[in-house]
């Protein structure tokens, strides 16, 4: 058996350079904080790639499956016997595989960072917070049990809640900030009452003992029902509100678009490819429980997906924000992960959703981190974040416009780029479950190559414009991490994913099904093809179909109006009838009574003040005359 | 009449009439010229019990120091031939009810009750018993109550001096 | 043993001696005055301590080394009274109690 017990250093190394950073980051050059917080990401991605080779192939199999391994534990709180809550390191194949990504993308970030950082107020609080998220996503990911998860899973919250607010005298930023916050801190509301639910029917916080098909939390089965659910449903629905928010499904979605006020790094790293998937993490975490126990909500888990995912791609289409355009394609891409897993079954071939999934949360990761990075240089390049301000870049910034087009290609599905494969992964599980949702993805994936190349096209080709300075490719400590992610989105879809992450840890061999490739690359081509046609050239084509959609249209330019519709909830009805009568009682009940005491106190005191005159002499003669009162009352008249 | 008798009428007269001359009189001088005299009689009272020590301290502490240290006080404060506005009438009534009916209580009481009488002779109180008392920490030792004293009277004197010097604001 | 003078005596003495201070502290308008009350108040007993410790206890010393402390008290009393009341006529240029009624001034 190897000792994983290292592996507790992918973790600790990022807390340490948030505390390095963060507490003593003032005493050095703002330069200095950058590269000890790149580096230290660079030894935990060092150390992550050694797990990944020792678990994946010096580990010996237990028959033919990647068997779960605690590399390390420690007892955190004892309540009592059976109340025992733990932290430590879980590996097995998904976690693994996270650990990569996170490790992979956080590092590119990191250096990334250091040239788009650069001259910015608080460029080592920056580099503090990018380090605390990092140690709190890698926890969250290797947490053993499910009390450790939600941890963490608070950590990353807070983390992204601090970074969205980076530049914290902006008002949108702050406000932004706060959406977030209120919005996944609802939801893990959810998630807590769910956490609670489950452990209580199940009597184990324990991630490999709740998630053993042949365990007793599995078998032990439903339970008590409960509006016609069994409590087992209901908690699980409840975790998935968690996963729900943080992964920004409908209707909780409506925090991601403003989270892109943080600075583009941080978009590339907490709203595109770590911490929104973290739903989808946790959803494949309990996977077979949902599977098993609550197979109504998986259904949830998958009409939420879907739903979200075409919801997102229709919005995402109408957009001009491109760092918005980024956010609701990041959404619409998860509500496909989230559909896969909810169209999955568990075992080898049944479980080919799960897999999907997985291999699209680590394709989608590459490619989606290189597209909002790409979005910062070119930010950075043009200071405007309007696509209808820009065209023409692809003289400008090559690399740039290079590495770009080759994340385009791979989030449309074109061959063979990576988004390819795991695309046609999805697809092939959705056809296994319903023809509806497979023909939905279809259509996701061709309004997918529409948007991104929309962008592309509006970005890099369409007019000249006339820019304040002639933009100028970012610097190579940019452009490096552009390269390197671009490797990443050409070359990880040729990975053999199902040999190594499966929804049982049993591996089996994946094929390309031609009967769904060739129907899946045609709509993605044909998407790509219609955009160029509107975009590459200054066209009116869009303008006139927008104006034949007209309504539709305008509803998707305001994003179907949830924003409007939360805030006509709030403000219209849980203000007026809700927080209204709860002021009213507050203001003339609670604050009537004190008020009514203060008064008759007012009005008493007003009378007797008369008593303390402050004339000494007064004061002794009734200390005298009461003195000798009540000598005479208890020497002669009182006695008995 | 025994000498005895005969000379504590004579104190006795001495301290209630200069007692009410010292509250009444419109004078303040007078007023605490007539204090010392009752502070002498009380000396006087002292030396008939025969604590002769006791009656040192009372002439010297009192009616030297404490007097002396009134007198000067009001040197500072007082115009030396003023005379003391009287008190207003109804003042003086509810005072003089209050006082009136606490002496008469007590005198009350203490005609109602039989005090014992003791045949013990004491004999003179020499000096070295004292001083032996004052410092002895045994049984009738007041070496505590002594030293608390003297804390005191230190502390009494640095606040006095800190309240009474002048700022410099 | 002292003959002659019976305790009661004494102790009359001293009542009417404390209550004349109690009457002159009542109505004296004076600090200084009133204090002069206050040291009839405290000498009255004395006159008490040092009777009772001759007529009952001749024995012990107690009243006579009662009478000693307070009279020590009394002298520490008196100079910050009197300091306090120096104090009170620099900022008033009087030392009227009835003056005196407020804590700040």
């Amino acid at each position: 058996m190897i000792n994983f017990g290292y592996t507790v250093w992918i973790v600790l190394i990022p807390l340490f350079l948030f505390i390095l950073i963060g507490f003593f980051g003032h005493k050095f050059k703002p330069i200095v904080s950058g590269i000890i917080g790149t580096s230290g990401l660079f030894a935990s991605m060092a150390i992550s790639y050694f797990t990944a080779y020792q678990y994946f192939f010096v580990l010996p199999k237990v028959g033919e499956t990647f068997v779960k391994v605690i590399g390390f534990e420690t007892t955190w709180l004892r309540f009592t016997e059976k109340l025992v809550i733990h932290l430590g390191v879980l590996l097995d194949p998904i976690s693994v595989m996270m650990l990569i990504v996170i490790t992979t993308v956080s590092f590119m970030v990191h250096l990334y960072s250091i040239g788009y950082m650069e001259g910015e107020k608080g460029y080592m609080r920056f580099f503090s917070f990018l380090s605390l998220f990092s140690f709190s996503m890698l926890g969250l990911v290797v947490a053993t049990n499910i009390f450790q998860m939600y941890i963490f899973w608070e950590l990353v919250g807070v983390s992204s809640y601090l970074l969205i607010g980076f530049y914290y005298t902006k008002d949108t930023a702050v406000a932004a900030s706060k959406k977030a916050f209120i919005v996944t801190r609802f939801a893990d509301l959810g998630f807590l009452i769910g956490i609670l639910l489950l452990s209580f029917n199940t009597g184990t916080f324990d991630f490999i003992t709740l998630t053993d098909p042949k365990g007793a939390a599995i078998a032990q089965g439903s339970g008590i029902m409960f509006l016609g659910l069994s409590t087992m449903t209901w908690s699980m629905i409840f975790i998935f509100m968690g996963g729900a928010g943080k992964s920004a499904m409908f209707p909780l979605h409506i925090w991601l678009p403003d989270a892109m006020e943080g600075p583009t790094p941080v978009s590339a790293l907490i709203h595109a490819a770590t911490m929104v998937v973290a739903g989808v993490y946790l959803v494949a975490r309990l996977f077979p429980i949902f599977h098993f126990s609550a197979p109504v909500a998986l259904d949830v888990v998958m009409y939420v997906g879907a739903f979200s995912s075409i919801f997102a791609a229709v919005i995402a289409c109408t957009q001009f924000d491109i760092k918005r355009v980024l956010a609701y394609s990041t959404m619409s891409q998860i509500g496909m992960m989230m559909f896969a897993l909810g169209v999955s079954g568990y075992g080898e071939e049944a479980g080919l959703g799960f897999m999907a999934s997985m291999f699209h949360l680590f394709t989608h990761a590459f490619f989606k981190a290189l597209l909002f990075l790409g979005a910062g240089a070119i930010i950075h390049a043009v200071h405007s974040n309007y696509m209808n301000e820009m065209g023409g870049l692809r003289k400008h910034l090559p690399i740039t416009h290079i590495t770009f087009l080759i994340a385009c290609l791979a989030i449309a599905g074109i061959p063979p780029l990576a988004g390819f494969f795991s695309k046609d992964e999805i697809l092939a599980a959705s056809h296994q479950k319903a023809m509806w949702i497979f023909i939905l993805g279809l259509i996701i994936s061709g309004l997918t190559a529409f948007y991104m190349f929309r962008l592309y096209f509006s970005i890099f080709w369409g007019k000249d414009q006339h820019y304040h300075h002639t933009p100028h490719e970012a610097p190579k400590v940019m452009t490096i991490p552009l390269m390197l992610l671009s490797l990443g989105a050409i070359f990880a879809g040729l990975l053999p994913f199902s040999s190594f992450v499966t929804s049982d840890g049993k591996p089996f061999a994946s094929h390309i099904d031609m009967a769904i490739a060739i129907p899946a690359v045609l709509v993605g081509v044909i998407g790509a093809l219609t955009a160029m046609v509107f975009y590459r050239k200054e066209t009116n084509i869009p303008e006139k179909i927008s104006g034949f959609l007209g309504g539709f249209y305008r509803a998707a330019f305001r994003k179907f109006y949830i924003d409007e519709i939360y805030l006509f909830i709030t403000r219209k009805i849980i203000f007026n009838y809700v927080s209204r009568p709860i002021a009213w009682f507050d203001r003339h009940i609670v604050d009537g009574s004190m008020n009514g005491i203060s008064y008759v106190t007012n009005e008493v005191s007003g009378r007797i003040k008369g008593l303390q005159s402050g004339q000494l002499q007064t004061y002794a003669w009734v200390f005298v005359t009461g003195a000798v009162a009540l000598a005479l009352t208890f020497i002669y008249l009182w006695t008995n | 009449m025994t000498n005895n008798q005969i000379m504590f009428f004579i104190f006795s007269a001495v301290i209630v009439i200069f007692s009410i001359l010292t509250v009444t009189s419109r004078r303040i001088l007078r007023a605490a010229t007539f204090l010392l005299f009752v502070l002498v009689s009380t000396a006087g009272l002292y030396f008939m019990l025969r604590f002769n020590f006791l009656a040192a301290i009372q002439l010297t502490l009192y009616a030297g120091g404490i007097v002396v240290l009134i007198i000067f006080s009001i040197l500072l404060t007082s115009q030396v031939g003023a005379k003391l506005e009287l008190p207003g009438l109804s003042k003086k009534i509810y005072a003089l009810i209050a006082a009136a009916a606490g002496a008469a209580l007590c005198i009350w009481t203490i005609l109602q009750y039989n005090f014992p009488r003791t045949s013990i002779e004491s004999g003179r109180t020499s000096i070295d018993d004292i001083g032996k008392a004052l410092t002895s920490t045994g049984k009738y030792g007041y070496a505590l109550p002594f030293e608390v004293i003297s804390i005191l009277l230190l502390a009494a004197m640095i606040g006095s001096i800190v309240i009474a010097k002048k700022r410099k604001d | 043993m002292f003959e002659g003078v019976p305790l009661n005596w004494f102790l009359i003495t001293a009542t009417l001696m404390f209550f004349i201070g109690i009457y002159g502290f009542l109505v004296r308008k004076n600090l200084i005055t009133m204090l002069m009350s206050l040291e009839l108040i405290l000498n009255s007993v004395n006159i008490n301590f040092v009777a009772f410790n001759k007529l009952l206890y001749p024995q012990h010393l107690e009243g006579m080394f009662f009478t000693v402390f307070i009279i020590a008290v009394a002298a520490a009393e008196a100079s910050v009274a009197i300091a306090i009341i120096i104090n009170i006529y620099r900022r008033l240029v009087n030392i009227d109690v009835e003056n005196m009624n407020e804590m700040k001034n």
